[in-house]
């Protein structure tokens, strides 16, 4: 991914989620899970290390790393 | 390059006036009688920098031809009955996605592989109601290889015009036939070119702005970068299930021809003014009407041909103000009678519409013609 | 703030895309779109084509030239796009049944004439936008809404199809193996002459309820745990080849390129 992930952060558009809970199941820190809709949500954002692949095996575009708001 | 009068037969004129006016992409597969068109396209278009490829298949042959309009090459596809059968899903894809591109059909003897090498003039309801779904048809028919040259040349600019698929519908007396013909110099030709936008802002792919008759058409790869679907779309050329959407686009397809049959309605009379009684007959058939009428005019008959040279749009008006000056017309086609039906339906029981046509793959002789028009007398 | 891929390579108002909730196809379609970026392709001079199925509607939602055509035909229009403006970049998307069943004609040919398209195939092992057929890909005692005894055709491999057709890279990977998949697609644009990657897809909807493949993380586990890249395979023992897939790049070599050879004609008619 991106150089430098200092200042990047993971993004959730809960709108394009479908639920599938690929990027859950498969994040090789498990700080992803699913909120009270059934889409995914952050758990353990200190956690994460950034690695991007919730990013690469999303089918949907809906979880991303993006700069820190 | 000065006028050239040359013996071609008109299959190879339909290659030269395909050239002049300015076809730079042929696609198609190797189909009797109509082999001659692609033979020639693949040894004149290189030298012009043009391309041909001889596709694995009738359907690649016109997909690929669509293919290369859309980069802004004109594109012609040539085939005969087989081959045109197996066209129709992708002529209906060009009118839908309003794709300019040339389809000829040098038709021949029969349905299924029929008789490859005679005469047949079966496709013509095939040409207007071949592929499903109601969509725009124009549909040319030459009676000659000058004419051939010259309804190529007029197939092209149709298709830019109204971005349409065109058929041109020879038939294999007119496509193996050889005559004189006196190719004009480029200077002559009318050559029309498709529209295409200027600016890339706001453009919609599929809107047809004030005074145009069709969208304007961007080439690929020049910056436009939309959406070309075969799904029913909106003014943007995205796929849209609205069916109001889908109404205001088959309107307006249909509108295409019907707003314009002035422009497109193509057709001869000789001896018309007169008649009592009127042959109708088209393409190579149209030949032998032409003498069957000399011969009959010669013993004091007054007869007079109606020879359509745009099947399709149909010359509905012109017919039906005929029928009501003449007290039969004959209708001959080497069918059984399917052009008969549409001057049936058109001329509305203003007289008695007879048939006289054979579909074994001869020819008619003039003989024969006026022996059976003789029945009327 | 929306993703930057989305942003800078796709048509954003057309989102969230029409395929059910773990359809592998988005991942594929994204990494499309990152092996295109990572070239630094000029969008203007990249053309997309597609047939007709589930995957074919994957370049409505991609900011490039976009043609979606009819069921099968794809790789006959990209051929026509491609030897009419060889400087365009022309990328097949098709799925199994689009690319192998009604298609197949096309694709042995356009890997024949090497031309310079890449083919990405999007396989998911059924018929998915009619409900659930069995494909060309399915596989063999698997069960379809066609098939529902189970299947007794023999499945085709796309990859190895193409390649007995003559294309000059074939590729095969998953949507699980993501990375390699980026690197697969990227190769085969750049590489001149005929490239397909088969992406295997999963299809939740019908094909895995259809054969009680589980969930969509069943699913994709089954990916991880049953596809081994062909060299790795090579070392390993009979016993632990079983039940196992091949991927991986199986052709990359240089052969005259179709377009490039007619433009060689052109060139020597004007001596």
């Amino acid at each position: 991914m991106a150089d430098n992930r200092e200042n990047l952060t993971i993004h959730i558009k809960e709108d394009w989620c479908k639920g599938c809970g690929i990027c859950i199941a498969f994040c090789p820190k498990q700080v992803l899970g699913f909120n009270e809709n059934g889409k995914v949500t952050m758990l353990d954002r200190e956690n994460c290390i950034k690695c991007g692949m919730c990013q690469l095996r999303c089918p949907d575009f809906a979880i991303f790393l993006g700069g820190k708001e | 390059m000065a006028r050239q009068v040359k013996f071609l037969q008109g299959n190879e004129a339909c290659v030269e006036g395909a050239l002049m006016a300015g076809m730079r992409f042929y696609s198609g597969y190797p189909i009797t009688p109509s082999t001659e068109i692609a033979e020639l396209s693949a040894v004149r278009l290189p030298k012009l920098g043009g391309k041909f490829i001889q596709m694995e298949d009738e359907i690649a042959g016109i997909a690929a031809a669509i293919g290369a309009s859309l980069t802004g090459l004109k594109s012609m596809t040539a085939t005969s009955g087989p081959g045109f059968s197996l066209k129709q899903e992708n002529i209906g894809y060009a009118a839908l996605t309003e794709i300019p591109l040339v389809i000829v059909n040098v038709q021949r003897g029969g349905p299924s592989t029929g008789l490859p090498t005679a005469p047949g003039q079966g496709d013509v309801m095939q040409a207007m109601w071949g592929t499903h779904g109601d969509h725009p048809v124009i549909c040319l028919t030459p009676d000659s290889v000058k004419e051939t040259f010259d309804l190529t040349v007029r197939a092209f600019n149709l298709a830019e015009k109204y971005r349409t698929p065109v058929i041109l519908l020879t038939d294999e007396i007119t496509g193996h036939m050889r005559e004189k013909i006196e190719i004009p110099d480029q200077s002559e030709i009318e050559v029309y070119n498709r529209k295409k936008p200027e600016k890339n802002e706001d453009y919609k792919a599929y809107k047809v702005y004030d005074g145009d008759i069709v969208p304007k058409m961007a080439n690929f790869g020049e910056g436009f970068r939309y959406h070309v679907t075969g799904l029913m779309h909106d003014e943007t050329g995205f796929p849209s299930n609205s069916t109001k959407n889908a109404g205001i686009l088959m309107d307006r397809l249909m509108a295409k021809i019907t707003d314009h049959l002035d422009d497109l309605v193509d057709y001869e009379e000789i001896e018309i003014e007169d008649a009592e009684y009127v042959i109708v007959a088209y393409g190579g058939n149209a030949r032998t009407a032409k003498s069957a009428v000399k011969k009959l005019r010669a013993e004091g008959i007054k007869v007079g041909l109606f020879r359509p040279i745009t099947l399709w749009p149909f010359a509905e008006a012109r017919m039906n103000e005929i029928s009501k000056n003449v007290k039969d017309i004959l209708v001959t086609e080497l069918n059984y009678g399917q052009l008969k039906l549409e001057v049936e339906r058109v001329v509305r029981g203003n007289c008695p519409v007879r048939f006289f046509g054979k579909a074994n793959g001869e020819i008619l002789i003039p003989e024969e013609l006026i022996l059976n028009f003789k029945e009327v007398l | 703030m929306n993703h930057p891929l989305v942003e800078n390579y796709f048509r954003i108002d057309k989102f969230p895309h029409i395929w059910c909730p773990g359809c592998g196809h988005g991942i594929i379609m994204a990494s499309i779109a990152r092996a295109i970026e990572k070239l630094g392709l000029d969008k203007d001079k990249v053309c997309v084509v597609s047939g007709i199925g589930c995957s074919s509607r994957a370049p409505g939602y991609m900011d490039f030239n976009t043609l979606h055509t009819t069921h099968g035909r794809a790789l006959a229009f990209a051929t026509g796009v491609k030897l009419a403006n060889p400087e365009l970049e022309v990328i097949v998307i098709s799925g199994d049944g689009d690319l192998s069943a009604i298609g197949g004609n096309h694709l042995i040919h356009a890997a024949r004439r090497n031309i310079g398209l890449t083919t990405i195939c999007f396989n998911n092992n059924i018929y998915g936008m009619t409900g659930g057929q069995y494909s060309p890909t399915t596989p063999t005692h698997d069960k379809g809404t066609t098939a529902p005894y189970g299947n007794i055709d023999k499945p085709f491999d796309i990859t190895q199809l193409a390649i007995g057709a003559g294309a000059t890279y074939a590729a095969k990977t998953t949507v699980y193996h993501v990375n390699q998949m980026d690197k697969f697609i990227e190769s085969a644009i750049k590489h001149k002459g005929f490239s397909l990657v088969e992406a295997i897809s999963i299809c939740p909807t019908y094909y895995g309820r259809k054969n009680k493949k589980g969930s969509v993380v069943d699913m994709m586990t089954f990916l991880k745990d049953s596809f081994v890249d062909h060299k790795v395979a090579e070392k390993l023992p009979a016993e632990k080849k079983e039940g196992k897939f091949l991927m991986g790049e199986f052709i990359n070599k240089i052969e005259p390129e179709y377009t490039e050879l007619y433009d060689g004609i052109i060139e020597s008619l004007k001596k």
